[in-house]
């Protein structure tokens, strides 16, 4: 199973990886936000499961805030 | 046992990025990272040379030895760096349009006319993104920017310059590819392009450059995702994604 | 003991800058500096260094900034006008705290002014030159010799410091021949190591070579840090000569060119029994104040008359050394003009 962490502290809610889901599974989560005031990205948990590790979303994140694991 | 199919590049501090959201500055420094940690070029054989606009900052990024370097000159330190370096040392030039296309015009044209054994990373967002949004000399035709605010006219402000389309014209240009950020197979073509540069370098093949076609979001009021579908939809047709030049054959 | 040599000014201080330890030379050709490219294209590879005739004045000084940024010994040279454009690079440089060298063989200004001897880019050399608050160790050499022994010692100089060492040369000092005794070669592998130089990091050491600082506080530091470094230079590099000024009445101020002439009109001065001195600045950054201070508390001491190709630059230090003690005078020609040592006798004479 692949599963994407997230380094929440230097997100910029740009939105980018969001996009770059095929499966659409990212979200910016609205009721966080990081210590520099974004809100930040996330896969919600009932749908990490459905995660393909293909890194389209770490590929696209100008920030480094995504890893990813397989 | 957990098999890592992306992290952070090693070759990169932890430092946090200054840009905006959504820049491609940040896509741009993972890449040119990551490349170098594939390509196995030790730490210690590698000085990066930042230029001035939002990219000034560099220094702070790459865990590597760093020189900053004046509006546009970075290509003619990088020649006095690596003439003193040899080709044992591996450099990398990081430049925004304004700074290669404009102020340093003549400094990248010479350093490929002279076939410098230097790689060059061309960050192409069509404006002047530090200073506050100004019309850059890669600005697209009706852009507007603080200072073309009713669009880039042609009588006024003359056309956009096609950096990758006129230094392949020079023979000193080992390999000159344009590329873009602007979705994942995009990224990971560029990522390919910036890593066929190094290696000319790594060969002692010479100049190489890779433009990067990137997004300002915040200077063209885009959101980041309307910003990489500008990319696609208006930059990339004037733009257009290729090699210009491949004499590595040659070299 | 090697024999003393005939050389042309420009090429004993290019071969003079190759024993003193230069490897890498970037310039870009103007009058009436060209022997010294030309010179160094041809020597440099002889001695493994590497010269770059680049695109432009800017892209020189920046090459000596990579050069430099490296830990070689990388020189630029150029006249006037190209120094003129040289000046971003200069600042840079100079607020990196990098080590080179750059000489100046000044010629008729403003604009592209003439090819011939001038001193109009003395407030450029001494007072920054380019923009923020910066300054370079200035030599001033009025022989070919001279020329000779300071372009030697000026990367040491430089490396000691981490100043820009600039010889504020002149057309003629450039073109004029003189016997000269070269140095020995430098050894380059007895030099001390640059742990700054960005060479590729260490294991637990990143290397930047940097000229923005955000932080104001920082900035300042770095400034004062800086200057720091000038007062050293006062302290231990400002350099002078006094030639009969101990009994005279009148002291000649100049440099370069103009204070072989200045001298010769002392001589001849002193033959017909008047009692004046040369006081001649080698260093004008930093500028000998003291000891010119000193000079004017002499009781002896009617007036100071300064003399330069220029309307007038230098004569500002020497009144602030003087410091309204004694009246200082002035004597200029300026456009490539040069006075004689009669010009100057008349001058001294209340004739002129």
């Amino acid at each position: 199973m692949a599963k994407v962490t997230f380094n929440e502290a230097i997100c910029k809610a740009c939105g980018l990886c969001v996009e770059a889901c095929p499966k659409k599974l990212l979200v910016i989560d609205k009721s966080r936000v990081n210590a520099k005031g974004y809100n930040v990205a996330t896969i919600p948990e009932d749908k990490q499961s459905e995660c393909v590790g293909c890194a389209s979303c770490a590929v696209m994140c100008p920030d480094c805030v995504i890893t990813v694991t397989r | 046992m957990e098999k890592v199919v992306f992290q952070k590049s090693n070759m990169l501090t932890d430092a946090p990025l200054h840009f905006c959201p959504g820049c491609s500055h940040g896509i741009a420094n993972r890449l040119i990272a990551e490349c170098m940690e594939e390509l196995n070029i030790d730490k210690k054989n590698i000085v990066g040379i930042a230029p001035v606009g939002c990219a000034v900052f560099n220094y702070n990024y790459f865990d590597v030895d760093m020189i900053e370097a004046a509006h546009g000159r970075a290509p003619a330190v990088a020649t006095g760096l690596k003439r003193v370096l040899g080709n044992d040392k591996f450099v990398f030039v990081y430049q925004g349009d304004g700074d290669l296309a404009s102020i340093g015009a003549a400094e990248i044209i010479h350093a490929a006319a002279r076939c410098e054994n230097i790689s060059v990373v061309f960050i192409n967002n069509g404006i002047y993104g530090m200073t506050g949004g100004q019309m850059a000399p890669t600005s697209l035709l009706g852009q507007k920017s603080t200072t073309s605010q009713k669009g880039r006219d042609i009588g006024r402000n003359g056309y956009p310059v096609k950096m990758s389309e006129m230094l392949a014209q020079l023979d000193g240009a080992t390999y000159i590819e344009r590329v873009s950020t602007h979705d994942a197979a995009n990224v990971r073509k560029a990522k390919q392009a910036i890593k066929t540069a190094f290696k000319c370098q790594l060969e002692n093949k010479g100049f190489s450059m890779i433009e990067v076609l990137s997004a300002c979001p915040t200077n063209w009021g885009l959101t980041p995702v309307k910003a990489m579908e500008h990319i696609k939809n208006d930059v990339i047709p004037y733009y257009p994604l290729g090699v210009f030049a491949d004499r590595r054959n040659e070299k | 003991m090697s024999k003393k040599k005939l050389m042309k000014g420009n090429e004993a201080i290019a071969e003079a800058a190759i024993r003193g330890g230069c490897r890498y030379f970037f310039g870009y050709p103007i009058t009436p500096q060209n022997e010294i490219p030309e010179y160094m294209s041809a020597r440099l590879p002889e001695v493994g260094g590497c010269f770059i005739q680049s695109e432009s004045e800017v892209s020189a000084i920046n090459m000596v900034y990579g050069a430099a940024s490296a830990g070689a010994r990388a020189m630029t040279s150029s006249s006037s006008p190209g120094i003129s454009l040289k000046q971003e690079g200069i600042s840079y440089i100079a607020t990196a705290e990098l080590p080179c060298v750059v000489i100046n063989m000044v010629r008729g200004g403003p604009g592209l002014g003439t090819i011939f001897c001038a001193q109009g880019d003395y407030f450029q050399a001494t007072k920054g030159g380019g923009h923020g608050d910066y300054h370079m160790l200035v030599y001033t050499p009025s022989t070919i010799q001279e020329a000779v022994d300071l372009v030697y010692e000026a990367f040491d100089k430089a490396d000691q410091y981490r100043v820009i060492t600039y010889i504020l040369g002149d057309a003629t000092i450039g073109q004029m021949m003189e016997p000269v005794l070269l140095p020995e070669f430098k050894d380059l592998d007895k030099l001390p190591k640059k742990e700054w130089a960005t060479t590729g990091r260490t294991d637990t050491e990143r290397h930047i070579v940097n000229t923005l600082e955000m932080n104001p506080d920082k900035l300042e530091g770095m400034i004062k840090h800086m200057y720091h470094t000038y007062d050293e230079l006062k302290k231990n590099e400002t350099r002078y000569e006094e030639y009969l000024c101990d009994d005279a009445e009148i002291i000649l101020c100049a440099y370069g060119t103009v204070s072989r002439i200045a001298r010769t009109a002392v001589n001849k001065l002193r033959a017909e029994g008047m009692k004046v001195g040369l006081f001649r600045p080698i260093t004008v950054y930093p500028f000998p104040e003291e000891a010119i201070g000193k000079l004017s508390e002499h009781n002896c001491l009617k007036k100071f008359l300064v003399t330069e190709l220029s309307e007038g630059q230098m004569i500002e230090d020497v009144k602030l050394a003087v410091n309204g003690r004694k009246p200082v005078e002035f004597f200029g020609r300026n456009g490539g003009n040069v006075m004689t040592s009669e010009d100057l006798m008349s001058v001294v004479k209340g004739e002129k």
